[in-house]
C-alpha cells in the first residue's frame, strides 16, 4: 500500500499514529438533552469493535465523536496515549480515522478512480495526474481484490459496489480506524457477506474497525468485541465469543425481547382471492404469477437487484407494464397511477421513506391524511376537527410517538417515520398492502411494533406482501414466501420447505433461472 | 412553552443527525422565520417611512400603492402557487403584455365584457400550455416559460401590430379597475379578493395539500396518490390566469397597452416579491399572504426611495440585496435541516 500524493495533502504521507483509542469519559448533548453520558471504552488495533443498541441510544453520536463529525462535550479521546482532539472530520482522516458513512458519500458524476481519490487527487502543479492515479487505483483494487473498473461513473454501479469505492478511498487514505455505520443495511446477503470480508481483511491488516449495525447476527459473526448502549450509558462492553443474540438484546432493550416475531396466525386456503397477478412482465420483471389471499402475509425475498421493488411498483401500476394482468378482488386493474391504484385499495409503502415516502418538512398530521384528504374534507375544504381526530386516531392504532402532530415528520425518528407510513396506509383502508423494506433502518423495539401491526392488518383481512433484504424478516412473518431472481419467481416456498437454505438456493440458483 | 420544548426534544432521534439540537433550532428558526418572517421587517418599514416621511401615511398615498401594485398582487399570489408546486413561472410577464393588448384590441371595437373575458381566457390558456409542456413533455419549467415568454411576446407584437393602443376614459372598460367603492378603487378589491381566496386555497383545502405535497416530495406525493401533474397544470393555469387579469387590471387602470409592457421585469419582481415572502424557491413551503407582503414591502422601498428623494438606482441595489438574503435564508434553512 503505497499511496503517495503531492505537498498540497502533507496527511496522506503522514505518519499515521498506531495504537489504542481510548475514549474517556465522554458526554454529549443535544439541546440538554443528553445523547451519550459517561461512555468509556478503548478500540485496539486489528479488532473489530462493534458498538449497538436501539435508534436514540447514542452509536451514532459515538461514531461521530471518534470521526470528528462533533466534538464532545466532556471526555477526552486518547490515540496511542497522545491526546486526541478532532475539530473536523477533516483533522480525523488526517490521523488516520476515516469514516464510511450509513449515506454513501459517493459522486455519482466522478468515475470510481476520481471517487476513490477525491479531495487527495495526485497533481502536478494543479493537474491530475490520472494515468499515474489510475496505476494506483488498479494497485489498490488487487490488493483488495475487489474487481472494480476505475473508469465506470460511480452513479452506474450498484449499492454494493459503491460501497466498496467507498471502503476503497478509506484504504487509499492509510486508515488506522475505520468506522462504518450501518454498512450492510442497503446490502443483499451475498453482497453483505463480501462486504464482511472486506471487513474482517481491514482487521487483519492492523487497522481498528468501528462497526455501527443494526444486524446482530452480522456483529456476532464479525466482531472481536461488543459494546452495547442503551440511552447514551454504556450498558456493558464484552468479548463477541461469549455473546449471544439474546444476550445482546436484552442488553439493548434492558428486557428480553420474548421473541422477535410475532407468532403467525394460520391462514384460511379457502379465504377470498384479493390479488391475483397474472403473468405480469414490466421492466426488471418478467412473466410474474402468483395469488395472495385476504389474510395471508406474502414475503417476497432475493438478492437486491432481483426485481421485487420492480415488481412491486408494476403491481401498484406505477411502471409500465409490458404484459399480464393484474386482479385487484377479482376485477382488473388497470390506468397507470398510483392515485388509482390506491382508490381501488392497493397501497404501497416504497423502499426509501425518506425519498418515496415521505414529506420530511411537513408535519405528522399531514404526511398521514395525504393519501385520504376526502375524508376528512368537503368540496375540497378541509375540516381540521376531523383531520385531526382521524390522525390522532391513526397515530394510536400505529403507536406513533410524538409530542403533537404539529412535528415535522424529519424530527421523528426512523421507527416513528415508518409508522407514519403505516398510518397513512391504514387510513386508504386497502383490502391489500405492498411493504417494500418495511423495516429498513428501524431499531429493533419499533420493528416489533411494525411487525405487530402487520400481522394485525392481515388478521384484519387485508392481504400483505413483505418485500426485505432481511431473510428472517420473510420467514418470521409470512405464510408463503416467493423468491425472485433476474425478475422472475424461482421458487414459491411455504410450510417445511421455507427456511434460510432454500430460500437462499432458489435467490443465488443459476440453473433454476430460465 | 419551556415544557414543549423539551417534550419535542425527546421524540428527536438524536442518534440519526449530526447535531439533533444544531438541527432543531434551525428547524425551528425557519418555522418562525417562515411564518413571521417579512411581516417583521415590513411592519419597521412601514413605521420609519411614517415617521420620517409626511406624506407616506396619507390614505391616498397607500391606496395608490395598493392600486398600483394590484396586477403584480394578483400575479404573485398565484405565482406562489406554482412555485409551492415545485415549478417557476418566469413567462407571466409576457402573458400580462399579451393580455393588455388583447383586451386593448378588443375593447377599442367590442364591448368590455368582451375584451375582458378573452385576455382572461387567454392568460389561463397560456398557462394550461405551460402546465402541460412542463408535466408531459417534462421540460424544466425555467426553461419552459423563459421559451414561452418569447413566444408571448412575439404573438403580443403579432397582435397589436406594434403600435400602442390608446382607450378613451369614458369607455366602460374604464370602470373595470377605477370604480370606486368605500373610497378605494375595484382593482385594490379583486386584488383582494384573489389573494384571500388562493390564499385559503393553499392553506385550508386539500388542492393547497396536494401543492404543497408535489413540491415538496414529487415522487412521495405521487405514490401517496396525489396526482401531481394535475396539481401543476392546475397551478400554471390558475398563474397564466392571474397574469391575464393583472394585464387587464392595467389597462383598464392605464388606458394604453403595447405588446412590451410587464415583460421580463414584471416577471422578476414577481418572483422577487414572492422569495422575500419567504416561499421557498426549491418547493415545498410558502404562503400567499405572505407573499402579498413581500410585494409590498418591495413596493414600500420603491415609494419611500421616491418620497425621500433618495437616488432611485439604490431601489435596485436595495432590492438585490434583499433578494439574496432571502434565497439566502431559505438555502440555509433547508441546509441545516439534512
Amino acid at each position: 500500500m503505497s499511496v503517495r500524493t503531492s505537498e498540497e495533502h502533507p496527511h496522506q504521507t503522514a505518519d499515521i499514529p498506531g495504537g489504542d483509542l481510548v475514549v474517556a469519559g465522554v458526554s454529549k448533548r443535544y439541546g440538554g438533552v443528553p445523547a451519550l453520558s459517561d461512555v468509556s471504552l478503548t478500540i485496539e488495533p486489528g479488532k473489530i469493535h462493534s458498538l449497538i443498541g436501539e435508534n436514540g441510544a447514542g452509536k451514532s453520536t459515538l461514531g461521530k465523536i471518534i470521526s470528528g463529525v462533533i466534538e464532545p462535550d466532556d471526555g477526552a479521546l486518547t490515540l496511542g496515549g497522545q491526546p486526541l482532539v478532532l475539530r473536523s472530520p477533516r483533522e480525523a482522516i488526517a490521523k488516520g480515522i476515516i469514516t464510511i458513512a450509513q449515506e454513501l458519500a459517493i459522486v455519482p458524476g466522478l468515475t470510481v478512480a476520481e471517487n476513490v481519490y477525491l479531495g487527495s487527487e495526485l497533481t502536478t502543479g494543479g493537474f491530475v495526474r490520472r494515468r499515474e492515479s489510475r496505476r494506483q487505483f488498479r494497485e489498490l483494487a488487487q490488493h483488495v481484490g475487489f474487481d472494480l473498473s476505475p473508469d465506470v461513473r460511480a452513479g452506474n454501479l450498484s449499492t454494493a459496489d459503491q460501497q466498496k469505492v467507498e471502503i476503497m478511498r478509506a484504504l487509499s487514505r492509510n486508515a488506522s480506524i475505520v468506522v462504518m455505520d450501518e454498512p450492510s443495511a442497503a446490502l443483499s446477503s451475498n453482497e453483505s457477506a463480501a462486504l464482511h470480508e472486506i471487513i474482517r481483511s481491514l482487521a487483519r491488516r492492523g487497522s481498528a474497525v468501528v462497526l455501527i449495525s443494526h444486524f446482530l447476527s452480522e456483529v456476532l459473526s464479525l466482531s472481536d468485541t461488543i459494546t452495547t448502549l442503551r440511552d447514551g450509558h454504556l450498558v456493558r462492553t464484552v468479548d463477541a465469543s461469549g455473546a449471544t443474540e439474546e444476550s445482546l438484546i436484552e442488553g439493548m432493550l434492558g428486557r428480553s425481547l420474548s421473541s422477535v416475531f410475532p407468532e403467525k396466525a394460520p391462514v384460511d386456503t379457502s379465504a377470498p382471492i384479493v390479488l391475483e397477478v397474472d403473468h405480469l412482465s414490466a421492466p426488471g420483471v418478467s412473466d410474474c404469477s402468483f395469488v395472495l389471499r385476504q389474510g395471508e402475509i406474502l414475503g417476497i425475498s432475493g438478492l437486491v437487484g432481483a426485481g421485487r421493488s420492480e415488481l412491486a411498483r408494476a403491481i401498484f401500476r406505477d411502471a409500465k407494464v409490458a404484459a399480464g394482468t393484474v386482479r385487484l378482488s377479482g376485477s382488473e386493474l388497470d390506468g397507470h397511477s398510483p392515485h388509482r391504484s390506491i382508490g381501488r385499495g392497493l397501497v404501497l409503502i416504497p423502499e426509501s421513506r425518506k425519498e418515496m415516502g415521505l414529506l420530511m418538512g411537513r408535519s405528522v398530521r399531514e404526511n398521514i391524511s395525504l393519501s385520504r384528504l376526502d375524508l376528512v374534507s368537503r368540496m375540497g375544504w378541509i375540516a381540521a376537527f376531523r383531520e385531526r381526530r382521524s390522525v390522532s386516531q391513526l397515530m394510536e392504532k400505529t403507536t406513533v410517538k410524538a409530542a403533537n402532530m404539529g412535528l415535522p415528520a424529519m424530527m421523528l425518528s426512523g421507527g416513528n417515520q415508518q409508522k407514519l407510513l403505516f398510518a397513512r396506509s391504514l387510513m386508504c383502508s386497502p383490502s391489500v398492502l405492498i411493504a417494500d423494506e418495511p423495516t429498513r433502518g428501524v431499531d429493533v423495539g419499533s420493528k416489533r411494533a411494525i411487525y405487530d401491526l402487520l400481522v394485525e392488518m392481515a388478521q384484519g383481512g387485508m392481504g400483505i406482501i413483505v418485500i426485505s433484504s432481511e431473510l428472517e424478516e420473510v420467514l418470521g412473518l409470512a405464510h408463503r414466501t416467493l423468491v425472485m431472481r433476474h425478475g422472475r419467481f424461482t421458487a414459491d416456498l411455504s410450510g417445511e420447505d421455507m427456511n434460510e437454505q432454500s430460500v437462499l438456493a432458489a435467490a443465488f440458483a443459476e440453473n433454476n433461472a430460465t | 412553552m419551556t415544557n414543549q420544548t423539551t417534550e419535542k426534544l425527546e421524540t428527536l432521534d438524536t442518534d440519526a443527525g449530526a447535531g439533533g439540537g444544531l438541527r432543531l433550532s434551525g428547524v425551528r428558526m425557519l418555522h418562525s422565520w417562515r411564518t413571521a418572517g417579512i411581516a417583521i421587517p415590513f411592519l419597521i418599514l412601514f413605521v420609519t417611512l411614517s415617521i420620517t416621511s409626511q406624506p407616506f401615511l396619507h390614505t391616498s398615498n397607500l391606496i395608490n400603492i395598493l392600486d398600483q401594485q394590484a396586477a403584480t398582487l394578483c400575479i404573485a399570489a398565484a405565482g406562489t402557487l406554482v412555485l409551492v408546486a415545485g415549478g417557476i413561472d418566469l413567462s407571466v410577464g409576457a402573458t400580462y403584455g399579451l393580455a393588455t393588448v388583447v383586451a386593448g384590441e378588443i375593447a377599442a371595437h367590442h364591448s368590455p365584457v368582451l375584451a375582458i373575458g378573452a385576455a382572461i381566457l387567454v392568460g389561463l390558456f397560456v398557462g394550461l400550455i405551460n402546465g402541460l409542456i412542463v408535466t408531459v413533455f417534462k421540460i424544466n419549467p425555467l426553461i419552459t416559460t423563459l421559451a414561452m415568454s418569447f413566444v408571448i411576446g412575439g404573438l403580443a407584437v403579432k397582435v397589436s401590430g406594434g403600435n400602442l393602443i390608446v382607450l378613451s376614459q369614458n369607455s366602460g372598460f374604464f370602470k373595470f379597475a377605477n370604480a370606486q367603492f368605500l373610497t378605494v378603487p375595484s382593482a385594490v378589491w379583486m386584488t383582494l379578493v384573489v389573494v384571500v381566496v388562493l390564499g385559503l386555497l393553499l392553506s385550508r383545502t386539500s388542492f393547497g395539500r396536494y401543492t404543497v405535497a408535489s413540491g415538496g416530495n414529487a415522487e412521495a406525493a405521487r405514490l401517496a396518490g396525489v396526482r401531481v401533474n394535475l396539481i401543476r397544470v392546475i397551478a400554471f393555469t390558475l398563474s397564466g390566469g392571474a397574469a391575464g387579469l393583472g394585464g387587464v387590471i392595467d389597462i383598464s387602470r392605464l388606458l394604453s397597452a403595447q405588446a412590451g409592457s410587464g415583460g421580463n421585469a414584471l416577471a422578476f419582481t414577481v418572483l422577487a416579491g414572492i422569495v422575500v415572502g419567504g416561499t421557498s424557491i426549491a418547493g415545498g413551503e410558502g404562503s400567499v399572504w405572505r407573499t402579498a407582503i413581500g410585494v409590498l414591502f418591495i413596493a414600500l422601498i420603491g415609494n419611500g426611495i421616491d418620497l425621500l428623494g433618495v437616488d432611485p438606482l439604490y431601489q435596485q441595489i436595495v432590492l438585490g440585496v434583499i433578494l439574496l438574503i432571502a434565497v439566502g435564508l431559505d438555502s440555509w434553512a433547508r441546509h441545516r435541516r439534512r
